[in-house]
């Protein structure tokens, strides 16, 4: 890792002063940001560290929906009891990513700027082409081993997957992200690699997270998150939904259906065509199958990961059917 | 680069240290200070062997600087005894053979204490969900489940 001078941001204010310098970086948990730095990814020249800030980690729940601060971290936020009761999709995505002291570590700000782990972007010093790390140099993915890369929002450009759970979470039940003075949709937060893979998040120079704001529904709050993955815990997602349903009156009848994927897509992906295909339907396994197919519409496979266009509309399929059990 | 001074209080003790900001906490811990309880596994946040207590919470020394602890509480292996007693947490594992190299186990016994105290070791469903971050290469697993089962009880009696 090469060294990089480090100052502690004593406000906001400060912090985005200093951030906004040639070659100087946020630094939160550091659980992206050092190990990137480590494997020569990323090289700082100066680490802002905004963990000592105060007034970023609060937790607000309410009506009306809730609020994040930024610098809460993924642990507090997964344990909390009214995000457990009012949006159980998002303490269960919070729960089931990392581990345990990597939650503890973790910002929910910094873990919507975590990169991905596609491994050819990982490792410069064995694979030069990688047009996220360096615009222009080409795609070692392509071509390469891709059981882990996407099937949803490729580009000639760049396959890697987004790896998150939260932000999948969010993006279901139309989480907003607060920069400031701006507040951008987390749908629109997350770019698409397009021909400019290196530029993941809209998000300006001198602009930081400042909180995320979940709107309450009945959607979210009979809502789950269903992650499937090589082994049972520990691991990124091989693929995820987060799934919300409203039920008419009559208990069997979909007023409103929120459905998101994780762990096949360039960016934590909303699967609009299912869920529109559910709304006014009463809820019954062979047309909850059939609908969860449209949510993998226009996936491209590289082979190897052919099998995340199978395994998806069944993740979907059974998180949206769990649900029905519970009405 | 310019070393920045650095305080930290680990296990207690004050100390106060010269080091090039890049340095981790987990190398501050070995080579400057000598507490080489804390393990050095993948220094990339997989293995949980550098797992210490920061503010009381468990987290990956090989991913946090240095820096970024001044002003708060730092508790290492070194730190769990009490007088020469051992933990109940390290009583179990001795007693329920939870180990084998023995590599992974100081990062093994401070992910168990912080899993006890987060109410997290309610089952043994639980306490693997917990646990999922510290690997153990030898394959030790269901001891050390036994041994958390075991402390998780003798703690909260």
């Amino acid at each position: 890792m090469k060294d990089f001078s480090y100052l502690r941001a004593a406000s906001v204010d400060a912090a985005l002063q200093a951030a906004a310098l040639p070659g100087a970086m946020l630094l939160a948990g550091g659980t992206t940001l050092i190990d990137l730095a480590k494997c020569g990814v990323t090289e700082p020249e100066t680490l802002v560290d905004i963990t000592h800030l105060k007034g970023l980690n609060s937790i607000e729940v309410g009506e009306r929906g809730a609020t994040i601060g930024a610098l809460a971290r993924m642990g507090h936020v997964a344990d909390h009891g009214d995000i457990k009761s009012r949006f159980p999709a998002v303490s269960e995505a919070l729960w089931q990513a990392a581990s345990a002291q990597i939650r503890n570590m973790a910002t929910i700000g910094g873990n919507l700027m975590q990169r991905t782990r596609c491994p050819y972007f990982r490792d410069p010093a064995n694979f030069p082409a990688c047009n996220k790390r360096e615009p222009g140099s080409g795609c070692s993915a392509i071509g390469g081993v891709t059981r882990g890369h996407a099937v949803l929002g490729t580009s000639n450009a760049c396959i890697a997957m987004y790896p998150g759970d939260l932000a999948v979470a969010l993006v279901a039940f139309d989480a907003v992200v607060h920069l400031g003075l701006r507040q951008v949709p987390v749908d629109d937060f997350f770019l698409l690699p397009g021909t400019t893979p290196n530029r993941e998040h809209a998000i300006e120079p001198g602009e930081m997270i400042t909180a995320i704001e979940i709107p309450g529904s009945a959607s979210a709050r009979r809502s789950t998150y269903l992650k499937i993955r090589d082994r049972q815990s520990y691991e990124f997602a091989a693929a995820s939904a987060a799934v919300g349903v409203e039920f008419e009156a009559d208990g069997r009848t979909i007023r409103d259906l929120r459905v998101a994927l994780g762990g096949v897509a360039t960016k934590p992906w909303r699967a609009r065509a299912a869920e529109d295909a559910l709304k006014g339907k009463v809820l019954e396994p062979d047309a909850v199958r059939a609908a969860s197919l449209l949510a993998v519409e226009g996936a491209v496979d590289h082979g190897a990961n052919h099998y995340k266009i199978e395994l998806a509309p069944r993740v979907v399929a059974r998180a949206i059917l769990k649900l029905g059990e519970t009405a | 680069m310019t070393k920045i001074h650095v305080q930290l209080d680990i296990n207690g003790d004050h100390h106060e240290l010269q080091l090039e900001p890049r340095v981790t906490l987990l190398d501050a811990l070995r080579d400057r200070l000598g507490l080489t309880g804390t393990k050095k596994g993948c220094d990339h946040g997989q293995c949980g062997a550098c797992t210490v207590h920061v503010d009381g919470e468990r987290v990956l020394a090989c991913l946090t600087l240095a820096a970024q602890v001044e002003g708060r509480t730092v508790t290492t292996i070194e730190g769990l005894a009490r007088e020469g007693e051992m933990h109940p947490v390290q009583a179990a594992f001795l007693e329920q053979d939870a180990f084998q190299c023995g590599y992974c186990t100081p990062g093994q016994i401070m992910s168990a204490v912080a899993c006890i105290r987060e109410g997290h070791a309610g089952s043994d469903e639980e306490i693997r969900e917990y646990m999922a971050g510290n690997l153990c290469r030898c394959g030790a697993y269901p001891h050390i489940v036994a041994a958390v089962r075991q402390a998780a009880l003798e703690v909260q009696s």
